[in-house]
């Protein structure tokens, strides 16, 4: 059958089960657009105020359902607005696959309207990035695309399509997505490195190895990285913290990939980490690091990280282990197919004395509650308490991040989205489009800040033009929380530009955009803010006043040892 | 022995897909993390498709094996090879144009490539040009000899190395299958 390239490209999405897009056209996408219309129904897309939007929809999106995510953009500044989004995509291995189109081949290399070398721009913050100038392997390189997008250690991939391949024809043929393997440059892939085409095994001896060296620990600890909430290994980890009766923390990314309420559960570790958390990663013997690459925010001085454990790192890329901190022993694997591995060949251990000492500290901050403000921990539990347990938490960045995973319990993977790596302000409104447009069935809110949510809040429109009802909690404090705290803490107070007094009024804001605002400062009106706005059905913005000086607790400071607590 | 973390030359051996964008992904990752490429030499190989690039660096044992790592995830490349001094053999080819106006020079000249075992490719009234190939300190022996005369022009290809004994690039290894578990796109 022959094709056009941009009818090749639909086709290929269709191959994918791709069926909802989030982009924003332009001139050099234009014929990819002009197919669009005849896919409508099939795949739809979905317009939003601005390309990063759309990326970080994309990624929301990809989060939430284990699917690939897809955006669209034209070439030049629809590339280049991608870019935050691809970045925040990569740091938190989500696999989305960007496509724009750029200036036609006689055009390129001449400083055309709209050019820019994004697959230049995109190199550093992606897994793998593809020009395609010859339209005859244009449907090859999507399906290798979205390959390497969602295999191994997820990514996103970027694909850059002349504007003459999208309308030059070629020979398109079907090829079913099981059968991708066996087809040209996927094929290739496999065989250069596998003799053939099967998922290599995990070492026995490396998982008998921790097998013992669990048995022998006397003071075993888990965390709970990305990795787990990407492999969708939440039950696996589970019962695998359960049976070894360890204490057991969560980084950011690793929200969702234990379960909230098991009584393992410490909470999340490393600079804002609890006290449990972070005092049990000191004491412990042998620490079991799952899909968690040790950033700088965990691990906060290598040097005396766990200085007293083995450490033992499971991850599916190679390339981590010994990155960040120096390990004694790893595995090297799918965290679901690993922790089933392990599973199967422990048996229940029991260390009481251990958690009872690990939970003799508090794994949550308790706040002082009064005046006229609310506190993190009331809007947090509040929340919990009104919205169904299943509700996904979409977060921009900055204190509401780290109130929002210290008091918020999640359970299964998808559940929180957060950019915890590139840590993107301005993420949440788009991924939380993103979530909810994946997952209808579910409520999805999203939390941010005052500063993060200024940045990106155009795309209240498309919730608006969509029916995608999402409510936004703002936890308003009329600063920027985070970088206020640094200065509170060790700049001397030195308020350097980051006193937000000033607008948009962000209730007058949403009913601009036809949306629904409330502004609270107690926890009654809370309340009745959030029934209010569940009832409706619509888009919603909660304005949750808080003091300008509260602080997210504990904190270690960067570089600092791992339980020197900041006197707050 | 030498120290782990003494910064010396380093070199790494690899295989590369041949395909536009592969090269400044290798040689991005390199000022990405804050080292810069003594020497590079790119070829083709046995197979079609794929092209054998030998990077000199100037880094400590750790951070070699990082760069390795980070070299090994890039889906274009293959495999990554850091080769061990003892047990490789270098090669370098390196042209020298050098002035020689007189005879005299010419004969000075001529006898210090025999020493050398450079040829002479190329002869002028004015100048004579020298091809020598061999390891980086036979190379620079004859350059700083040379210095002597007036050194009008020097190419070098920068290094290319392999293994001695059977060993060879493609061998499999635990930790080669570790890193292709990651690449694998099942």
């Amino acid at each position: 059958m022959k094709l056009s390239g941009a009818d090749i490209l639909m086709e290929c999405l269709l191959e994918q089960d791709v069926d909802t897009i989030f982009g924003y056209p332009g001139g050099t996408i234009l014929n990819v657009y002009d197919a669009l219309v005849k896919y409508r129904g099939r795949i739809n897309h979905y317009l939003t105020a601005h390309e990063q939007g759309a990326s970080h929809a994309a990624d929301g999106y990809a989060r939430s359902t284990g699917k690939v995510g897809v955006a669209f953009a034209t070439s030049g500044p629809g590339a280049t607005n991608l870019t935050t989004g691809v970045a925040t995509a990569y740091m938190d291995s989500s696999p989305v696959v960007f496509i724009s189109c750029n200036v036609a081949e006689n055009l390129i290399g001449k400083d055309s309207f709209q050019e820019v070398d994004s697959t230049g721009i995109m190199l550093p913050i992606t897994k793998s990035n593809f020009q395609v100038t010859d339209v005859n392997k244009l449907a090859d390189t999507v399906r290798k695309a979205f390959a390497i997008a969602r295999s191994g250690r997820p990514g996103p991939v970027f694909i850059d399509i002349l504007k003459n391949v999208t309308a030059e024809m070629a020979e398109y043929e079907f090829i079913p997505r099981r059968e991708h393997k066996a087809a040209g440059a996927i094929r290739s892939l496999y065989e250069r490195s596998l003799a053939d085409f099967k998922v290599p095994a995990i070492d026995e001896e490396d998982i008998d190895k921790l097998v013992e060296m669990i048995n022998e620990s006397e003071k075993p600890m888990l965390i709970c990285g990305g990795g787990v909430v990407r492999a969708r290994a939440h039950k696996e980890f589970n019962e695998f913290s359960n049976l070894v009766d360890a204490p057991t923390a969560i980084t950011v990314m690793g929200g969702g990939g234990m379960q909230g309420r098991n009584p393992h559960t410490t909470g999340m570790i490393g600079m804002h980490g609890s006290q449990a958390s972070n005092i049990a990663c000191d004491n412990c013997d042998l620490l079991i690091a799952v899909g968690c690459r040790f950033s700088d925010r965990v691990a906060l001085d290598p040097q005396s990280f766990a200085k007293q454990a083995k450490i033992v790192h499971i991850d599916i890329d190679r390339s981590e282990i010994n990155k960040n901190i120096m390990t004694d022993h790893h595995i090297i694997g799918d965290a679901k197919d690993v922790l089933r591995m392990l599973n199967e060949r422990l048996t229940q251990q029991e260390h009481t004395e251990w958690k009872n000492f690990v939970f003799s500290y508090p794994t949550e901050t308790v706040y002082e509650e009064g005046g006229d403000t609310l506190t993190p921990k009331q809007v947090c539990d509040t929340i919990a308490r009104l919205v169904p347990q299943d509700t996904i938490v979409a977060t921009d960045v900055g204190q509401h991040q780290m109130w929002a995973i210290q008091h918020f319990h999640f359970d299964y993977p998808g559940q929180l989205i957060t950019s915890g790596g590139f840590g993107t302000m301005g993420f949440g409104l788009g991924a939380a489009i993103g979530a909810k447009v994946g997952n209808p069935d579910k409520m999805v809110i999203h939390v941010a800040g005052d500063g993060s949510f200024r940045m990106n809040c155009n795309e209240l429109c498309t919730e608006q033009y969509y029916n995608i009802p999402v409510i936004t909690f703002i936890f308003d404090n009329r600063t920027l929380g985070m970088v206020r705290q640094w200065q509170n803490l060790i700049y001397k107070k030195n308020f350097s530009e980051t006193t937000l007094d000033r607008g948009p009024d962000f209730v007058k804001l949403a009913e601009a955009y036809g949306l629904h605002g409330w502004r609270v400062n107690n926890q009654k009106d809370l309340e009745k803010a959030i029934l209010e706005a569940m009832d409706c059905g619509e888009g919603c913005v909660i304005d949750c006043m808080l003091d300008i000086d509260e602080m997210v607790r504990p904190m270690v400071g960067g570089g600092s040892h791992i339980t020197d607590f900041m006197k707050i | 022995m030498d120290n782990m973390n003494d910064v010396k030359r380093q070199t790494l051996a690899m295989l590369v897909d041949n395909e536009p964008g592969v090269l400044s992904q290798i040689a991005r990752l390199f000022s990405r993390k804050g080292y810069n490429i003594e020497a590079f030499a790119a070829g083709p190989t046995e197979n079609p498709g794929v092209t054998r690039i030998t990077i000199d660096v100037m880094a400590d044992a750790p951070h070699t094996e990082l760069l390795c790592n980070q070299l090994r995830k890039i889906y274009p490349v293959h495999s990554v090879k850091w080769l061990n001094a003892e047990s490789s053999i270098y090669r370098e080819l390196m042209l020298v144009k050098v002035r020689a106006e007189t005879s005299e020079r010419r004969n000075d000249v001529m006898q210090l490539a025999n020493i050398f075992r450079a040829q002479i490719i190329d002869v002028s009234l004015q100048t004579l040009t020298l091809g020598i190939s061999g390891d980086a300190d036979k190379l620079s022996g004859l350059e700083n000899i040379l210095r002597e005369f007036d050194i009008l022009e020097i190419a070098r290809t920068g290094v290319v190395a392999m293994e001695r004994g059977t060993a060879t690039i493609n061998d499999e290894s635990k930790e080669r299958g570790e890193f292709s578990y990651g690449k694998n796109v099942l």
